[in-house]
């Protein structure tokens, strides 16, 4: 069977990320999955247990703190390497910042055609895309050479697969051209102990009904009772109430989680951009009149400064 | 100091998008096409450096005839003039031909810097700016939420998912940047009165010595096969609070099984 390329995405310490666990499982449905590990020393090693655990039959480890010392282009050069060498039945890789910027390179030096934002792919190389505010679905294919495809957080379920893999050590040779632009710091930001955004299962989103900074801790609140990423709209993030990288939307994260949960959110197109694949949608908000009880399966005209708490409540009395 | 903007006309995200029936492409024509959102806060970032370390701002957009009016507008805001890249043979280009084109028109003027948006609202591919530097060999700092230019070294705060990155390179570079870095400015009626008179040059793909046959649909490297309406979400079930609307939403969330 064809070799498929995962191009692992991990955390700073080195934890495997759940997309990296939804390619591999894609990958299976079109091949062998190989996963490719482009990291600092000892990174391949970290994360083998979890890479075999979903099915990973090689590991291809490329080491070198010069992966990490600069910017997207090391992990391309040495990517396209491998893609020339192994000529696998397809590349895929997350659909996240950096994914899009290391596939957009490839893309360029192999002469191969690119997709991005993929919800599925199919053996034939088929992929589907919703674009425009996920209002239309698109099928695409590559069509000059293999299928390099992004594909979306939650677009997958991850399904273990237990094997065991082999490792193998790729040369990390960096021209000049890799070495362009140093990353001389990485600053950590407050994030405790919540999913990432893209990839929790439960988001619990503020809008400018919050009102104020201090009102989102009951939507952290709710959140964290329910395991939960936080999300913001817009004009929450531009009035100063949450930080910037938790907006949700056109110009913030698409997200596609089981439970979207929109509190004081009036469901602006933008708005809604980032969020109509979730699977199910629960609504709090004062106006019935707001457009975002459109999509709403469960909806609750109200005060969300009465409703939120109440439901707070309900829920521990429940867990007991 | 040399720099180039590259600024994209867009259907505006605030309303219904089409493709076209026919081919596949979006639809242009009928929408109302705007300034990619996120190009205002490049051409801001440019006229700010601009100000501080003098040179000239040059604004690039590959487009169809009818983006003159965002250039134009582009144009009003400040910077000195415009290149305009549009043959008839770029239309069904794909992401790897645009990054193409638009590298080689920015080799051609040879800035110092290029900034750009960190994505643009049709596509959302956030694969320009690395594309472009991968053609042109230079440095490709994306995703600033901050710009510090000094003399030839440039640093960036690149925003990431765990917090930021402080990013290092030298002139030349391609810098994108999202919509926190700055606060675009209104253009002035001084500005869009001058920016009629201001220089617009074109350039067609034979200007730019690329061979039609790389670009548009022949030279595609991906295609459309087809594409259809998402069936639009029902709405489901709506309760006004009288009291009770926290335990009614736990009640639907336990049948869902998420508490
Ligand atoms: C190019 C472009 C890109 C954009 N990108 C994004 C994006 O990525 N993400 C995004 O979110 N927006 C985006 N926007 C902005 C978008 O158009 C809206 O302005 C924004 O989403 C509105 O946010 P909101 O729903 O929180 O605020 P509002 O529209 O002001 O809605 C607030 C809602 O809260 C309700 N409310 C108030 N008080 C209470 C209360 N006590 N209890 C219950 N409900 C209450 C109100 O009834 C109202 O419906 C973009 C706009 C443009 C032009
Ligand atoms: N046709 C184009 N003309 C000018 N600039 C463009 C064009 N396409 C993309 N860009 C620039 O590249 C950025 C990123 O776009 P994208 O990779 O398409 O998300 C945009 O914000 C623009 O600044």
């Amino acid at each position: 069977m064809a070799e498929v390329l995962v191009v692992v995405e991990a955390t700073q310490a080195f934890g495997v990320k759940k997309v990296t666990l939804e390619l591999l499982t894609a990958a299976r449905e079109l091949g062998e999955p190989s996963a490719v590990v482009l990291g600092g020393p000892g990174a391949a090693a970290a994360m083998t247990d979890k890479l075999a655990e979903y099915g990973a039959r090689k590991i291809y480890a490329a080491e070198a703190e010069e992966i990490n010392g600069y910017l997207v282009a090391p992990k391309a050069a040495v990517l396209a390497k491998l893609v020339q060498s192994v000529a696998p039945a397809a590349v895929l890789l997350a659909s996240s910042q950096e994914g899009k910027e290391i596939a957009g390179r490839l893309a360029v030096k192999l002469g191969n055609g690119l997709l991005t934002d993929v919800v599925d792919l199919d053996a034939s190389g088929v992929a589907t895309q919703v674009v425009f505010a996920d209002s239309i679905i698109v099928k695409s294919k590559v069509s000059k050479g293999i299928p390099l495809v992004t594909v979306r957080p939650n677009a997958v379920t991850p399904v273990p697969a237990p094997a065991t893999p082999i490792r193998e050590e790729l040369t990390v040779e960096l021209s000049e051209a890799d070495k362009l632009a140093k990353v001389v710091d990485r600053v950590a930001e407050q994030k405790g102990a919540r999913p990432e955004l893209t990839e929790a299962s439960i988001v619990v989103a503020g809008g400018r009904g919050v009102g104020d900074a201090d009102s989102f801790k009951l939507v952290e609140e709710l959140a964290d009772l329910l395991g939960a990423a936080v999300g913001a709209s817009r004009a929450a993030v531009d009035s100063g109430f949450y930080p910037h990288q938790f907006q949700v939307g056109q110009t913030g994260k698409t997200v596609s989680p089981q439970l979207y949960i929109a509190l004081g959110i009036s469901g602006a197109i933008q708005h809604l951009a980032g969020m109509q694949t979730s699977k199910t949608i629960i609504t709090v908000n004062k106006d019935e009149e707001a457009p975002i009880f459109g999509l709403t399966d469960f909806g609750v005209v109200g005060d969300l400064f009465k409703v939120v708490p109440q439901a707070i409540e309900e829920i521990r009395r429940r867990k007991g | 100091m040399k720099i180039v903007v590259l600024v994209k006309q867009v259907p505006d995200s605030g309303v219904e998008r089409h493709l076209n029936g026919d081919d596949n492409t979006t639809d242009r024509v009928s929408a109302g096409n705007v300034i990619n959102e996120m190009d205002e806060y490049a051409i801001e970032e440019a006229l700010q450096v601009q100000q501080r370390h003098g040179g000239e701002v040059i604004v690039l957009t590959m487009g169809p005839a009818h983006a003159t009016e965002s250039i134009r507008k582009a144009l009003s805001m400040g910077p000195d003039s415009a290149v305009h890249v549009v043959d008839d043979a770029l239309r069904g280009s794909c992401a790897v031909a645009t990054s193409k084109v638009l590298a080689a028109a920015i080799g051609q003027i040879g800035p110092d810097l290029v900034l750009c948006g960190a994505e643009s609202t049709d596509g959302r591919v956030q694969v320009m700016p690395h594309m472009i530097a991968e053609w042109l060999g230079v440095a490709a700092l994306t995703g600033a939420r901050k710009l510090t230019v000094e003399g030839s070294a440039l640093t960036i705060e690149r925003q990431t998912d765990e917090g930021y990155e402080v990013v290092t390179a030298a002139t030349p570079a391609v810098v994108s940047v999202w919509d926190t870095i700055n606060e675009p400015r209104y253009p002035s009626f001084k500005g869009i009165m001058s920016a009629k008179k201001k220089p617009l040059e074109t350039r067609s793909l034979a200007d730019l010595g690329i061979d039609p046959a790389e670009v548009g649909f022949d030279g595609a490297t991906s295609a459309v096969v087809e594409h259809s309406k998402r069936p639009p979400r029902q709405a489901g079930h709506k309760v006004t609070d009288s009291g009770d609307g926290g335990v009614q939403m736990v009640d639907f969330m336990a049948a869902e099984k998420f508490v």
